[in-house]
């Protein structure tokens, strides 16, 4: 496997991967039409922090966050859950792995013909184990945690977007599990409920102390939950640190991503 | 003359990947069946939805299909063959072609269009990722039951079809031109084959496997937003139809020549 050759590119290789507690991304490579949107991309995020992930619309943030859950295989390189490497790993334990995450997809994803409480409790009760109460319950539960109550009979269709946000973040949340991926958690929504919802990330955070990645590109919200700021360009991460570093960063790229700026070395289009 | 044989390359290299991933969907789906069982509810809920659904298309099109068959042998057979023989040709006609072939292409439309634009819009939605996420995997809970229900339920239609359009043809035949009912009964009685209603539905059952696979794969493999879930809805109903006619050659072969052949 190539390592970059740009020299001025930060290494996050780890020497371990398969010792590594966490999720480790090994010179992964994805290509769609003949556009390199991942080109050799290394990264780590370490088991209890909150690594928000930001970068220009098509740089392939999205496309990261689900390699790490395999919704997208790489053409080249590898991924490393707390040491098992998933891209070559059988479906069975692959759907086992899974358990483990939760995902608030960008436009919530809610299952259109099922109720918001059958949203939350079908993978519940597609696992088995539990009895049609339990699972009720846990939807219940779940959906109090974000703030939602008395919607459980209630169609997708029937919500707001930030109430079919706050929905998925339940049925993220449903499956208890040790990460949960957030794509775009605030994107499409007014501030107030932007704000909301970052509230509800870090209240989910002290609670159920899980591992966070948040791909975004609003910064306030990146501000407010990251332990650490990674920044995506060209197909790699070109830089990563944390938040009071990341606000009074001089790396030309990200002071330009941070200020909004047309002027700069990112290009407009 | 470079541009046209680069088309006919990339048709060609576009068909064989299609035929693959189609295969490997098949694959999938098979690998699925030892779930029956568990997914038994969602499948009664798409048969439901495949026969009970179709009902009102599948009685207006094998009516009209009955009563033009009627119309048309009379016409074709009035200077030459006896219309003790005008129940054979509808019967005969109607259980081994109209009957299978038109159900196919209509309610194979219908079910095309359905599961293409249903899963279509589940992809482009992320719903299908969603369901991954919870780690259901979409073959089991998706395309399984369609493809089942699809296969199981097309020969029950067909039946349904065949009686309908003879019951019509019956109709049209006493009521409109000059042949009488029992003139109607003895020539469908008379060289009623049980292998002609066999062989019509063999073909529904592989007609059935056609037109769930078109909608899954073109569902399945949707890109893009809107205009994505429209080109899949299209690309299945073009395709099923056409694979419909298409098999229903090499089956008539199969089934003619070599199965139920002298």
């Amino acid at each position: 496997m190539e390592r970059p050759t740009d020299t001025a590119l930060p290494d996050f290789r780890v020497d371990d991967p398969a010792s590594t507690e966490g999720i480790v991304l090994e010179g992964v490579t994805k290509t769609f039409q003949e556009r390199k949107v991942l080109d050799g991309l290394d990264f780590t995020i370490r088991r209890g922090e909150t690594v928000v992930i930001i970068g220009r619309s098509g740089e392939g943030k999205s496309v990261l966050l689900k390699h790490i859950v395999r919704l997208l295989e790489p053409e080249t390189g590898q991924v490393w859950i707390d040491g098992q490497e998933i891209t070559t790993m059988g479906k069975r334990k692959l759907f086992e792995l899974r358990k483990r995450f939760g995902m608030l997809f960008q436009g919530a994803a809610l299952f259109d013909s099922l109720t918001i409480g059958e949203n939350v409790g079908l993978g519940l009760k597609e696992g088995g184990g539990f009895s049609d109460e339990e699972i009720r319950e846990r939807a219940r539960t779940c959906l109090s945690r974000v703030g939602l109550s008395r919607v459980e009979k209630k169609l997708p269709s029937e919500l707001s977007g930030g109430m079919k946000k706050r929905a998925g973040l339940a049925r993220a949340i449903a499956m208890q599990p040790d990460y949960i991926l957030y794509d775009e958690p605030t994107t499409g929504l007014d501030p107030i409920t932007s704000d909301a919802i970052n509230d509800l990330i870090l209240q989910l955070q002290a609670d159920l102390q899980v591992t966070s990645i948040v791909v975004t590109h609003d910064m306030a919200s990146a501000f407010k939950i990251a332990d650490r700021i990674a920044m995506i360009s060209t197909g790699r991460i070109i830089y990563a640190a944390g938040v009071d570093e990341t606000r009074d960063t001089d790396h030309p790229m990200v002071r330009q991503f941070i200020d909004g700026s047309a002027q700069g070395p990112l290009d407009v289009f | 003359m470079t541009a046209i044989l680069s088309s006919i390359g990339n048709f060609s290299l576009n068909a064989l990947s299609n035929a693959g991933r189609g295969s490997m969907l098949l694959r999938d789906i098979i690998l699925q069946l030892p779930q029956v069982w568990r997914m038994r509810h969602e499948i009664g809920n798409q048969m439901h939805i495949v026969a009970v659904g179709s009902m009102p298309l599948v009685i207006t099109t094998s009516i009209f299909v009955g009563a033009v068959t009627a119309v048309q042998a009379v016409y074709q057979m009035q200077a030459y063959v006896p219309m003790k023989f005008l129940g054979t040709v509808i019967s005969k006609s109607v259980f081994i072609e109209l009957g299978p072939v038109l159900v196919a292409l209509v309610v194979g439309g219908r079910l095309c269009a359905n599961y293409a634009a249903e899963l279509g819009t589940m992809k482009v939605t992320e719903q299908i990722d969603a369901l991954e996420m919870l780690a259901i995997d979409p073959m089991r809970h998706l395309a399984m039951p369609r493809f089942v229900a699809t296969f199981l339920m097309m020969p029950v239609i067909t039946i349904i079809a065949d009686a309908i359009a003879i019951f019509s043809g019956y109709i049209v035949s006493i009521g409109t031109m000059d042949v009488t009912a029992s003139t109607f009964k003895e020539g469908l009685l008379a060289f009623f084959e049980m292998k002609d209603l066999l062989s019509g539905l063999i073909k529904a059952f592989f007609f059935g496997a056609i037109i769930a696979m078109s909608g899954l794969f073109f569902g399945l493999n949707t890109r893009g937003g809107a205009e994505g879930v429209g080109n899949a809805t299209m690309m299945a109903v073009v395709s099923s139809c056409v694979s419909v006619l298409v098999a229903d050659y090499f089956l008539a072969t199969i089934l003619f020549q070599i199965i139920f052949g002298d």
